[in-house]
């Protein structure tokens, strides 16, 4: 490609003299552009596409009776506090029935191994997320990647209830 | 006995494969390089091990920052005009061709439609050195559902089917406000959502 052979033009069909004029061409300009190219090019690309983390919501229920109830036994509901606290308790809060409250962590031997417990006790369980108005984005990414670190399949973000924040209150964890 | 001399040649290599190579990958990266889009809030996301990657077109992105602020943007610059268009007639307001064309290179916005025509006739420097207030998204003043649900119909005329949509939450933004906004896309009936997070390996069993 760079080498350039000069055909002598046979004009009289006299002496064939093909010369050999080996051109040399310096390539290192050439070398620098590219590489300079390359570089900004490869400097400048975006390399790490975000991920994203999928979340479906129920669809919203037409009339107020086709809301799905579970059953007590199958509850288990974790609160989402303020300052990166994290609570559960089993079952359902009503009037009647105040359950436990217990303080956990988001690290691997907090939640998650609760999660596993109580799904190998009973496959069925439902998870219900309750975040505190005072809890931040990054613990509801948190307790949702539990979810899925645990390869739990049922569960729903539920709006708090003044019972439940008053459970956390009178607590005192 | 004579000494054996060793014959040495002077290495001198052909460099044209070299050449060709790299402007072969130059040219490469140059025809697939998309610029990093100018962001108008910066959004620190929290990590989760979900590994599906974002897609890498006709996607809308919803930012929320940690002062409760929303931000709107869209990357296909063509059903852009055709938003602004259709949410400034909701709302009586005009734009010039000008403001258009900024729009549709902008990457996300968060200021109200009454004061887009202002914001977008700044040059770029007055325009970042601006502290937007966010779109105003509630119950009273809901412009952030219109541009939303109008980025949803100037996509499916374009592309014939819905953009993406993705949630860009900051890790320290507070839940009420994401809330609020997963509710009025529930409210339009879009129920899945894909919260941009950045990527963390996976725990590993029995640790």
């Amino acid at each position: 490609m760079a080498e350039i052979q000069q055909q002598a033009d046979s004009g009289k069909g006299g002496k064939k003299r093909a010369k050999k004029m080996s051109t040399k061409i310096d390539m290192t300009p050439m070398v620098d552009l590219a590489f300079l190219l390359l570089t900004f090019f490869m400097l400048t690309t975006t390399f790490s596409k975000p991920t994203v983390m999928q979340l479906n919501m129920p669809v919203k229920p037409k009339a107020e009776d086709e809301k799905s109830e579970i059953k007590a036994s199958n509850a288990f509901t974790v609160l989402l506090g303020e300052n990166n606290k994290i609570y559960y308790y089993d079952g359902l809060l009503s009037a009647d029935v105040k359950p436990e409250l217990v303080a956990s962590s988001y690290d691997a031997n907090g939640i998650r191994k609760i999660l596993l417990q109580r799904r190998q006790a009973n496959p069925e369980v439902v998870v219900l997320i309750k975040p505190v108005d005072k809890s931040n984005y990054k613990n509801m990414v948190d307790i949702l990647d539990e979810m899925n670190i645990t390869d739990q399949k049922k569960y729903a973000l539920v709006d708090i209830s003044k019972a439940d924040e008053d459970l956390i209150k009178t607590s005192g964890l | 006995m004579p000494k054996v001399k060793p014959h040495r040649t002077s290495p001198s290599l052909d460099m044209t494969p070299m050449v060709d190579l790299a402007f072969l990958l130059v040219t490469f990266f140059m025809l697939t390089t998309k610029f990093a889009p100018e962001e108008a809030v910066v959004v620190d996301t929290p990590s989760s091990t979900s590994e599906i990657r974002l897609p890498e077109s006709h996607v809308i992105t919803i930012s929320v920052d940690k002062d409760k602020r929303v931000f709107f943007g869209m990357d296909d610059a063509k059903p852009k005009l055709d938003l602004l268009t259709r949410v400034g007639a909701k709302y009586g307001v005009s734009f010039t061709a000008a403001q258009a064309k900024t729009f549709s290179n902008l990457s996300s916005f968060g200021v109200p439609v009454q004061q887009l025509p202002d914001f977008l006739s700044r040059d770029n420097e007055q325009r970042k050195a601006l502290r937007q207030p966010g779109i105003p998204a509630d119950s009273l003043n809901n412009q952030f559902i219109d541009w939303v649900v109008e980025a949803q119909a100037a996509s499916r005329k374009e592309f014939g089917k819905p953009a993406y949509i993705a949630i860009k939450g900051d890790g320290n933004a507070d839940v009420p406000t994401v809330k609020k906004v997963i509710q009025l896309l529930q409210d339009k009936n879009i129920n899945r959502f894909n919260l941009i997070t950045d990527l963390e390996s996976k725990p590993v069993a029995g640790k």
